[in-house]
């Protein structure tokens, strides 16, 4: 096999790894600055958050890329249709993504939230996304058989990305940008919407590594599997609206969306769990880094899936909507269900690609920092819970007071963030140096000659 | 909105101030939410902060336009709704009518 074939995937992976390690280490500076504003005056909050989010956004993409890539070429028994089309895709990332770090750094503004860079950025963004849409459809058409469920789910994610992407950059049009109202609505409905087209990516290699792990193929093709790829899809159109209930919107736009959410990520625990039962132990140690995390994952479903149910009945919503709780469901399902799922992706590749000698599939580093991340997150989120709580409870007074009713809680927020970074940043350690092995070409030699 | 406030507009992206600040709830949670605080506390108030800035909001010296750009967008978003409800009613299924918005 062409070694750019295996390698190219790995990359995206090697280098998600490393901007979700940068992405933590910002994340725990603006936790910082949001208890103790003169922290690090030199890099504003207005810069930290927008460098924190951009990172681990880019993490779930390249995490989540970087598998499909991988598996399209190693598992599936498909030849990716252009490896160079994929080597110009990670490439531009690079190039993309460093300047917006550095517009972020130099403080050049200009774009939404969560897209805070200088619009014109987002340019080559829509490039490579089309470069890896016509790699991924011209790859997968050179299948014979059926499609398996995580084959639909990964082109979903990648048509509804472009989609929703497009429809984040709709603000520059002055018919939207002059209406407050409608501007707001399509840009959180633009961006629930883009969670829902990344949550198919990675959905879609959770169900790809269950059933491997599992040797049993039949788990990605049954009923179960395909109702959750519909629900997923029905959720990632309407499911959004739990963000804009208080927006003065049209009432039925807030009905439907409180029904669709009702619905969500339900069928991915049914199946997460189900597999479960089908793992024997033989699998579960030949895997046991990508199973631990998989597990994770499938604990962090139920926490959310409750939380999301929560903030979804408008009554509550009135409560918990701009508080920190918005932040917990946020946090919750990127570090709890994206990072558990990925970070099990990358251990799956890495048993894959090493010898048995080199990676037995368990370490006590992983299982170290594993407990850690998991511990800590569980902190994390019952404090910004907490703190939510707090702020939509909160009586009255002002902005300041009700910030200083809910430090204690905002204290126990910074500190696990600091030691769910620390256990986070022990299992890439070890990751990244794994991979390294897998990617340097020396090495794949004289591994593929000593084993 | 007119141009003063799409100025405005400009200037709030350009400083990334949703980072630490909410419309209608959404945004960043560092600072209060913004939708009505002209209606709330008046032009001057929203006018000294963004002058001199707080301990925890720098002081973007903006110059004398610009503020009143600012300001000018603020009284746009504040034309546009009320945040948070403060005359509404729950239905039994759970969904809220919001009278005030």
């Amino acid at each position: 096999m062409n070694d750019n074939q295996s390698t190219i995937g790995l990359q995206f992976m090697r280098l998600g790894m490393l901007a979700l390690a940068a992405g933590m280490l910002f994340g725990v500076i603006g936790g910082f600055q949001f208890l103790f504003p003169e922290f690090l005056r030199e890099l504003l909050f207005t810069k930290t958050r927008p460098l924190h989010v951009s990172l681990v956004v880019s993490w779930i993409f390249l995490g989540a890329i970087g598998g499909i890539y991988y598996y399209l070429a190693n598992q599936c028994r498909l030849s990716l249709f252009s490896v160079r089309a994929a080597t110009w895709h990670f490439w531009i990332f690079i190039v993309t993504g460093l300047a917006i770090l550095t517009c972020y750094f130099a403080g050049k503004f200009g774009g939404r939230e969560y897209f805070e860079y200088p619009a014109v950025l987002s340019i080559p963004i829509f490039l490579t996304w089309i470069m890896f849409g016509v790699n991924y459809f011209k790859t997968v058409f050179k299948s014979t058989e059926p499609w398996p469920v995580y084959y639909w789910m990964w082109g979903t994610g990648i048509v509804f990305f472009f989609i929703t992407f497009t429809e984040a950059y709709l603000w520059l049009i002055p018919y939207f940008r002059d209406n407050m109202v409608r501007e707001i609505m399509v840009q959180w409905k633009s961006y629930g919407a883009l969670t829902g087209s990344w949550n198919m990516l990675v959905y879609g290699t959770a169900i790809f590594v269950a059933s491997r792990i599992s040797e049993n193929p039949q788990a990605a093709r049954s009923k179960m599997a395909y109702g959750l790829y519909f629900l997923g899809f029905f959720n990632l159109i309407f499911g959004w609206a739990h963000h804009t209930y208080l927006v003065p919107s049209a009432p039925w736009i807030r009905t439907l969306a409180y029904a669709v959410s009702m619905t969500e990520l339900f069928v991915l625990g049914k199946i997460l769990w189900d597999w479960r039962g089908t793992v024997t132990s033989y699998q579960k140690n030949r895997h046991c880094n990508a199973y631990r995390f998989l597990f994770a994952s499938e604990v962090w479903v139920f926490v959310n899936l409750i939380l999301a149910l929560v903030i979804s009945v408008p009554a509550l919503n009135l409560i918990t909507h701009g508080t920190h709780i918005t932040v917990a469901h946020a946090m919750g399902t990127t570090i709890g269900i994206n990072t558990m799922i990925l970070l099990a992706s990358v251990f799956y590749v890495i048993r894959e690609e090493l010898p048995l000698e080199v990676h037995s599939g368990c370490s006590k580093q992983v299982k170290l920092g594993y407990r850690i991340a998991n511990l800590s997150l569980a902190v994390f989120f019952t404090s910004l819970v907490l703190a939510g709580l707090g702020k939509g409870l909160y009586g009255g007074g002002s902005f300041q007071e009700m910030m200083l009713s809910i430090r204690p809680f905002l204290l126990a927020f910074v500190v696990s963030g600091v030691t769910l970074m620390i256990g986070i940043w022990i299992v890439l350690l070890y990751a990244v140096r794994l991979i390294n092995l897998c990617i340097d070409p020396a090495n794949r030699a004289e591994l593929a000659a000593e084993y | 909105m007119g141009d003063e406030a799409r100025y405005g507009q400009q200037l709030f992206q350009e400083h990334n101030c949703i980072a630490c600040h909410q419309f209608y709830g959404l945004g960043g949670y560092m600072g209060p939410d913004l939708t009505n605080v002209i209606s709330n506390k008046g032009s001057a108030y929203a006018r000294a902060f963004l002058m001199s800035g707080t301990q925890r909001m720098p002081n973007f010296n903006l110059d004398e336009t610009e503020l009143d750009a600012m300001v000018a967008y603020l009284e746009f978003v504040d034309t546009t709704g009320r945040y948070p409800a403060a005359e509404y009613r729950v239905n039994w299924i759970g969904t809220v009518v919001q009278n005030d918005e």
